[in-house]
């Protein structure tokens, strides 16, 4: 029995308590600029007028508008989200893949043996710079430059997911590609096989689960995105949506709402099962 | 597996086709010599962008609000998220979580402005509502998952519940939260800046205003700022990120 080395407790203090307390300061010094920034009041959803107009607005959602008028419209707004979602999509695969491989390093030739050439260097460096500029530009600010050209429709939506998602699917396509085990793709190239063989044979089948399950996710994603679009003129449920908060139509509001949580949570089965049955 | 590989890229394929089929794409009208020439001039008129120091700084006034929007935003939802993923019985905090987490900041930002105003405020709402749902979930993953070993050290002892939270559970999961509330900011600095478009402050606003009036080198400029606004979170991110791994 070894002895207990401690029966009288010292003050019982925090040893962390210094850092503890001089943590919390800066960060109130840093929160105050940006309460101030964002205009961070509160109370003005209380204020007695804001509250009248809220609850009145919240109150309308109920009885939700159910005529069959509205709703095989909206029945034809969610169609056209997924359809929307669908075709941009495809079309991000078709950028991203050629993309993808092209940025891809385990398919260097020269990387082979030690340094990347130069010119496959730079040429892979550009594709990259390319594929983030693609996607750090949200895909509604593609919609409205797309809409300006195109005009109102789906037409900008789906090319605005297609250039977004196209930026995403092709960077995590080449790392999914790299991040593979590369000793089958090394082992055709070396052995004089085209980059082609060793692309089909090699590195795709070894990463092919994965490529088609992070595939499925953005698809999820971009029918989010496709309601978002709608805000901007690209039709289906999102323009609906709007028309309906700008006349103020609580019932109508309400029943979209719904249908959009409804249709996102089915996505999401979807895909989750689709996933898990992938890998 | 293979009768299932069949038949998912039959439906696969039906799904596209139909989906192909069914909006009216106006390929014509958008790959036409005309289409390709108008889009020519539009990007045309994006050079020279206006940097004139009074655009300038009011594009990093807006940039700035944006920031502090996303950033906002990530903490109130932060705070949210745990304060929903602590229940045990989870049945109705994690409806809420599913509420908020599937609408998007857009459409919360337009429901909002109807309460709030024009306006950051309604913005950073309605990226703390959304954001709330999906941390609040992730927390409620990583809390459930955490080891048990400290905390039940701690319970043996008679410990009561509070202080094993924040003795045991806490800091075990700490890194874990901060990761994914990091993450989460990176997409909210994306979503901060477009939410302007429907009237909740920041670049979206100064974005849909100037587009509208066609003035293009002051959009160019925006979208300058976006983009290496995003760059700037990012980088800030995963610097953060490295910290805490380290």
């Amino acid at each position: 029995m070894s002895s207990t080395p401690q029966t009288q407790h010292p003050k019982l203090r925090d040893p962390d308590w210094t850092r503890r307390w001089l943590g919390f300061c800066v960060f109130v010094v840093l929160l105050w600029p940006i309460l101030v920034a964002t205009e961070f009041k509160p109370w003005i959803l209380v204020e007695p007028g804001n509250l009248k107009i809220s609850g009145q607005f919240l109150s309308s959602f109920w009885p939700l508008e159910t005529n069959a008028e509205f709703l095989t419209m909206v029945a034809q707004g969610t169609w056209r989200t997924v359809a929307m979602a669908t075709v941009g999509v495809v079309l991000a695969m078709l950028v991203a893949c050629p993309m993808a491989l092209l940025s891809c390093r385990v398919l260097s030739i020269s990387a082979l043996c030690g340094r990347m050439g130069w010119l496959p260097f730079g040429v892979r460096l550009l594709v990259r710079w390319v594929l983030i500029v693609l996607r750090s530009v949200p895909e509604l600010v593609w919609a409205l430059v797309f809409v300006r050209v195109v005009g109102l429709g789906p037409t900008a939506g789906v090319l605005a997911i297609a250039l977004t998602y196209g930026g995403m699917l092709g960077k995590v396509y080449g790392e999914i590609l790299e991040s593979s085990d590369a000793h089958a793709t090394q082992n055709l190239l070396r052995n004089g096989g085209s980059r082609m063989q060793a692309f089909f044979y090699a590195l795709l089948p070894s990463s092919s689960s994965e490529l088609a399950s992070y595939t499925v996710y953005r698809w999820e994603c971009a029918i989010r995105s496709s309601v978002i679009l709608g805000f901007v003129g690209a039709g289906g449920l999102g323009q609906q949506l709007d028309n309906s908060m700008k006349m103020f139509n609580g019932g109508e509001v309400a029943t979209i709402l719904l249908v959009f949580m409804a249709l996102v949570a089915i996505t999401e089965r979807i895909s989750n099962w689709l996933r898990s049955s992938l890998s | 597996m293979s009768h299932k590989a069949f038949w998912f890229a039959l439906a696969f394929l039906v799904l596209v086709v139909a989906s192909f089929a069914s909006l009216d794409l106006q390929w014509g009208q958008f790959l036409s010599l005309e289409a390709a020439r108008s889009m020519g001039r539009f990007f045309a008129e994006f050079v020279p962008p206006d940097l004139s120091p009074v655009f300038v700084s009011k594009v990093a006034m807006a940039a700035w609000e944006t920031l502090a929007m996303s950033a906002l935003g990530t903490l109130l939802a932060a705070l949210g998220g745990l304060l929903l993923a602590l229940p045990k019985h989870r049945f109705l905090a994690s409806a809420v979580l599913n509420a908020l987490r599937s609408i998007p900041e857009l459409v919360w930002a337009a429901l909002l402005l109807i309460s709030a105003g024009l306006g950051p405020f309604a913005g950073t709402m309605a990226l703390g509502l959304h954001t709330t749902g999906v941390l609040g979930r992730l927390f409620a993953e990583a809390i459930e998952n955490a080891p048990q070993g400290p905390a039940d050290a701690l319970r043996a002892q008679g410990v009561g519940r509070v202080q094993v939270f924040f003795y045991a559970t806490w800091p075990e999961v700490l890194p874990q939260l901060m990761s994914y509330t990091l993450y989460r900011w990176e997409n909210n600095i994306r979503a901060a800046a477009v939410l302007g478009v429907v009237g909740a402050g920041g670049l979206g606003q100064l974005l849909s205003f100037h587009m509208g009036l066609f003035q293009m080198n002051k959009t160019a400029t925006v979208l300058g700022a976006m983009v290496i606004l995003v760059a700037l979170v990012d980088t800030l991110s995963y610097l953060w990120r490295r910290a805490l791994k380290s």
